[in-house]
């Protein structure tokens, strides 16, 4: 166990920079998402710390060693990649121990940490087999094996359930989150799935173009996101945007909108009056009401639980979660309210979080 | 009475041949035609040919006679050239395919870790696989022959080392070099391919794991390609065995017997003595031969080639 320390690191080829400088700490024993789109620098950031990917300027410290020139094996962590990569010409007890046997470790230390981490992963009845012949699930769980058995200080885990179904993947989210609370290791986890980082993280670190947009726990994040890319990325469905000029409507504060209806502003929004502003609504902040912003039904999405509305106000999308079982009909007008204690503003320019 | 009972259930295929041969089929063999004639009259016919003629003693010109067992007979028991010819075949066979299978997996591992220029070197390894081997085998033959290039290398190197095609020991040695120049290319570009389509993560995983350069080679990229290791070496086993262009050109099978292959034999026998039914029983053997070493090839895959990567 040790606390990873990420000092200004930046990354380049050639005279490409792609990480500018990231900035972040995990604690000893805390479990950090990275989370972003694709090529916003969260694996490239993890290769570094596996020591796969040269540093180009910063430090990156593990317990209190920098080990920016250190060789993989020498940085005490283990590796857990989206395709796996297990040695498909070794079985699984070989995978596992081929880290160990390298180390020149006792054939009795091999088999006791071999089996151990078998038991704790339920892969004792697969231990003769070869990758080939088990499913994803197994696959995954023999990768965290063969990380288990080095008893790393920190553990990287590189988008490991993107090859999953649904299902499984849910299943596996539990498995790696009970193993960390048993083990207790520092974990750095990658994955450009929001629901993976706000279930699994004790903090989450979002990253957009090579920079950290906001660094947080899963509730932090959600509640008070530090600009409207974070908004947007946290959360599923995704936050509304509606951009506009607040306006005192005769009191009350309201956003108007260019071909569309009034949005009803919270008394926060006082100070931005003549300004233009984004108004953020989460999905399930917008309900059905007798009187309210006028929009019409596009499509209807049930999942069961709640029910997905994808509604069009004059020329803006929008998307409300609603919880009641509702009849509406598409094409069909319907009025909209929405707890405006709730709205998160925004500067439309910089994107940054008003309020 | 059951059993009748249960065939009569079962609904009975009509013959396939019969239904095949109705429109789609003979179509089928109307295209496939230009390619089944030549395959038949350039390959079969004379396959069962050369079987035919072994059993005869026909001379080329005359009557053939059937001599029975007679021609293989007098190959293993009284023919004094058989047993040399059948050992420098293996000889030369063991040392090429070492030699080929060694040098061209070192080149291909070099090439593959060459951070510019692969394609370059691909191309100029592979350049002598399209030129053709009598060509190749003519500038060795004048480099080694007496007083020619290599000669006077070794002179000013002060060597004593001259008129190698004149050695019984070293014509040999003279030969498997040719051979390796003219052959490595291929196994490289093959070994290079191969190596190349070794997925990144596992030599990731590993160099986390703490193997070093050399445990990722021998741990993992090794058994990672040995399917394509296993067909190159098969391969190079089965056209070293035939090895004919080059003895032809630069020893002539000489000095004396001592690099005479069972190709070269053939075509002695065949070609300068017109003993057809008996080359045609040295084509036989050498045909045997190649199955057995193949054969005994693909048992021992079992032991070193993983197909799961």
């Amino acid at each position: 166990m040790a606390k990873l320390t990420i000092r200004n690191a930046v990354k380049r080829y050639g005279a490409l920079e792609v990480l500018h400088g990231i900035s972040v700490a995990a604690q000893d024993g805390e479990f950090v998402v990275l989370v972003g789109p694709s090529g916003c620098g969260k694996s490239t950031l993890l290769r570094m710390i596996a020591g796969l990917e040269s540093i180009s300027d910063g430090e990156i410290e593990i317990g209190d060693r920098i080990v920016n020139d250190l060789e993989p094996n020498e940085r005490d962590i283990a590796m857990v990649f989206q395709s796996y990569a297990l040695y498909p010409h070794m079985t699984v007890r070989d995978n596992m121990a081929f880290s160990l046997k390298l180390a020149r470790r006792s054939k009795q230390e091999i088999e006791r940490k071999v089996d151990d981490a078998a038991a704790i992963l339920d892969l004792a009845a697969l231990l003769d087999r070869y990758p080939r012949q088990l499913s994803g699930g197994q696959r995954q769980r023999v990768a965290m094996g063969r990380a288990i058995v080095r008893n790393p200080a920190v553990f990287l885990f590189d988008e490991p359930l993107s090859n999953l179904d649904a299902k499984l993947r849910m299943q596996m989210r539990t498995e790696i989150k009970t193993l960390h609370q048993r083990l207790g290791t520092t974990m750095v986890y990658v994955t450009h799935d929001q629901m993976e980082a706000m279930t699994m993280a004790d903090r989450i670190v979002v990253m957009r173009g090579g920079h950290i947009e906001q660094i947080g726990s899963p509730l932090e994040v959600y509640d008070a996101p530090a600009n409207s890319f974070v908004a947007g990325f946290i959360g599923s469905p995704s936050m509304n945007f509606i951009d506009g000029t607040v306006v005192d409507g005769g009191g009350a504060l309201e956003l108007e909108v260019a071909h569309g209806p009034r949005w009803p502003l919270p008394d926060k929004a006082r100070s931005y009056v003549g300004r233009s502003l984004r108004l953020g609504v989460r999905p399930e902040h917008i309900g059905i009401s007798e009187q309210g912003v006028q929009s019409q039904v596009i499509i209807i999405e049930p999942t069961g639980s709640d029910t997905h509305l994808q509604l069009q106000t004059g020329q803006q999308s929008i998307v409300a979660a609603v919880r009641d079982r509702i009849t509406v009909s598409p094409g069909q007008p319907i009025q909209l309210r929405y707890d405006a204690q709730k709205a998160h503003l925004f500067d439309p320019t910089s994107g940054n979080r008003l309020n | 009475m059951m059993l009748g009972k249960h065939t009569d259930m079962i609904a009975r295929p009509r013959p396939r041949s019969r239904k095949w041969f109705r429109g789609e089929g003979w179509t089928a063999l109307f295209f496939l035609l230009p390619g089944l004639i030549g395959i038949v009259l350039f390959l079969v016919l004379p396959i069962l040919a050369s079987i035919v003629l072994s059993f005869t003693n026909w001379q080329l010109l005359g009557s053939a006679r059937f001599v029975g067992i007679s021609n293989y007979v007098r190959l293993i028991t009284t023919d004094p050239q058989f047993w040399t010819v059948l050992r420098n075949t293996l000889f030369f066979t063991v040392e090429y395919l070492v030699l080929n299978i060694i040098i061209s997996l070192g080149l291909a591992t070099w090439i593959s870790s060459l951070k510019i220029g692969q394609r370059w070197f691909r191309v100029i390894f592979f350049l002598p696989t399209f030129t053709p081997l009598i060509a190749v085998a003519m500038v060795w033959m004048l480099i080694f022959t007496s007083g020619g290039l290599f000669d006077s290398l070794m002179a000013s190197l002060s060597v004593p080392l001259a008129g190698v095609l004149n050695d019984r020991t070293l014509a040999m040695q003279a030969v498997v070099l040719t051979s390796i120049w003219a052959g490595v290319g291929y196994n490289t570009v093959l070994f290079n391919a191969a190596l190349d389509m070794v997925p990144a993560t596992y030599l990731e995983a590993a160099r986390i794991d703490g193997a070093t350069a050399w445990d990722r080679f021998w741990k993992i990229r090794l058994p990672l390609i040995s399917p394509t290791l296993f067909f190159g070496t098969v391969m190079t086993a089965i056209t070293s065995l035939q090895v004919f262009d080059q003895i032809y050109v630069m020893t002539k099978g000489g000095p004396g017997s001592s690099t005479a292959t069972l190709g070269y034999a053939i075509y002695q026998r065949g070609f300068q003595n017109f003993q057809m039914g008996y080359a045609s029983a040295i084509a036989w053997v050498m045909f045997a031969l190649i199955m057995a070493l193949t054969a005994l090839q693909f048992w021992f895959q079992r032991k070193w080639v993983h197909y799961d990567a």
